[in-house]
C-alpha cells in the first residue's frame, strides 16, 4: 500500500527515518514550515530555514525516492513579534514560486492572542493575493476549539479564498464536525500526548465519515512517529474497514486536496 | 456525511482494548495517589487542573455516548476574546482556568 505523509518536519528527523518511510510506501511527503524549538530572531534565519526546506531537504529525501514538498510561513509560535513577523512575510514571496512549494503552511494560532491573528490575517491576504494554498495548524489543547473558530473566522472573512482549498489540521473529536461543516478540509495528527492517537482517529473516522479528511504523524524534534499512519491504517483493518476507504484516507485524499496545487504530483 | 460503522462485535472491542484501558485506569489511580501523597496535595487539588481532571472522571462515569468529544469541551477555553498578548508563553496547560466557573 502506499501512503501520503502530508505533513511531517523532516528537518527534524534523521536520514534513517527517509529509508524508513521509503521502505514502507511513503514516496510522497510534504513539509510545512515550523517552529524550531526556539524564537529565530531574524528575518535571515527564517531565510536559511526556507533555503534548506526547498533545496537540502528536497535533495535528501530523492536519495531515497521520495518526492519531498513543502509549504512557507512563519509559524503562529513565533508571530508575537510583529516587526520579525513583517520582515518575514517580505521574503516568503521569493519562495513560493519555487517548484516544490505548495502553499503558505502551517500558519494558524498558538495561543489565540491579538498579535498571532494579526499576523495570519497578513498570510492569508498574501495567499489570496497569489491564489495559494493555505495549511493551518490549529493550536494545542484547551486553546484548540477557541483557536480553530477564531482561524475559520479569520479565513471566511477572506472572500477570495476557497474554504476547498485550504486544510486546517490537528483536529480532534471536538472541532472535526465545526471544520468540515464550513466547507475547509481537515487533519487528524497522529502525534503522542498532545493530539490524536491511531485508535482514536480511527473512532473520529467512525463517527464523523471519510470525506475531505487526512491523517499525518506531524512528526518533529519532539517525540512522535514518522510511521505513525501506518499504524493508523492497520488500526482501520483491524476493525474490518476496507482496503477501500484505508487507500482514500492515506492516499485518495491527500492526493485530491494536494492536487490542488498544479505542482503537486504523487507518486 | 456518512459515517463507517466499525465491524467488530462488543466482545471482540473487550478482546482487543480491555487490557490496554484496564492499564490507564490505574494509571490514573496512581496518578491522585501520587498528588495525594506529596507534600502540599491541598495545593495541588485547588489548582483548576485537578478540578478539571476530576471533572472529567464524573463525565466518564455517566454512561453517556460522547465522552470522548465532551472531555475535549470540558477542557477547552471557551472565552470568545483572544488573548491581549502572547509574550513569552508558548504551551498549553491541558485545561481551562475558566472551567466550572
Amino acid at each position: 500500500m502506499k501512503i501520503i505523509e502530508p505533513h511531517i518536519h523532516m528537518v527534524s528527523r534523521t536520514t534513517d527515518d527517509y529509508q524508513a518511510l521509503a521502505i514502507s510506501g511513503i514516496y510522497t511527503i510534504t513539509e510545512p514550515a515550523f517552529w524550531a524549538g526556539y524564537d529565530r530572531r531574524t528575518a535571515e534565519g527564517f531565510r536559511d530555514y526556507f533555503t534548506q526546506l526547498t533545496g537540502f531537504e528536497h535533495a535528501r529525501a530523492a536519495k531515497f525516492g521520495i518526492r519531498h514538498y513543502c509549504w512557507i510561513c512563519l509559524n503562529p509560535k513565533e508571530a508575537e513579534d510583529l516587526k520579525l513577523a513583517e520582515d518575514v512575510l517580505a521574503i516568503i514571496p521569493e519562495f513560493l514560486d519555487k517548484p516544490t512549494v505548495l502553499g503558505i503552511g502551517e500558519i494558524g494560532l498558538n495561543k489565540n492572542s491579538r498579535n498571532e491573528i494579526k499576523v495570519l490575517e497578513k498570510h492569508v491576504a498574501l495567499a489570496a493575493k497569489r491564489n495559494e494554498m493555505i495549511l493551518v495548524h490549529t493550536p494545542h489543547l484547551e486553546d484548540k476549539l477557541k483557536g480553530t473558530r477564531l482561524i475559520m473566522d479569520v479565513i471566511l472573512n477572506e472572500k477570495r479564498i476557497n474554504p476547498e482549498r485550504v486544510m486546517i489540521d490537528h483536529a480532534e473529536e471536538h472541532t472535526v464536525a465545526e471544520i468540515k461543516d464550513k466547507g475547509f478540509w481537515t487533519g487528524l495528527t497522529l502525534y503522542p500526548y498532545s493530539k490524536c492517537t491511531p485508535i482514536r482517529a480511527a473512532d473520529i473516522i467512525e463517527i464523523n465519515g471519510s470525506d475531505k479528511i487526512w491523517m499525518n504523524s506531524a512528526a518533529d524534534w519532539g517525540i512522535s512517529d514518522p510511521l505513525a499512519t501506518l499504524k493508523a491504517a492497520n488500526e482501520m483493518r483491524m476493525r474490518g474497514h476496507s482496503e477501500v476507504l484505508v487507500q482514500k484516507i492515506f492516499y485518495d485524499n491527500p492526493k485530491a486536496f494536494l492536487s490542488q496545487c498544479p505542482k503537486f504530483e504523487a507518486a | 456525511m456518512a459515517a463507517h460503522k466499525s465491524q467488530m462485535s462488543s466482545n471482540a472491542i473487550l478482546d482487543v482494548y480491555f487490557i490496554e484501558n484496564r492499564a490507564r485506569l490505574i494509571e490514573v489511580a496512581a496518578f491522585l495517589d501520587r498528588l495525594d501523597r506529596a507534600g502540599n496535595a491541598a495545593k495541588g487539588k485547588s489548582d483548576f487542573r485537578y478540578k478539571a481532571f476530576l471533572a472529567a472522571l464524573k463525565i466518564l462515569v455517566e454512561g453517556k455516548e460522547g465522552r470522548a468529544k465532551e472531555l475535549q469541551m470540558l477542557f477547552s477555553d471557551l472565552s470568545p476574546e483572544p488573548l491581549e498578548s502572547a509574550a513569552g508563553m508558548k504551551s498549553a496547560s491541558g485545561a481551562w482556568k475558566g472551567v466550572g466557573k
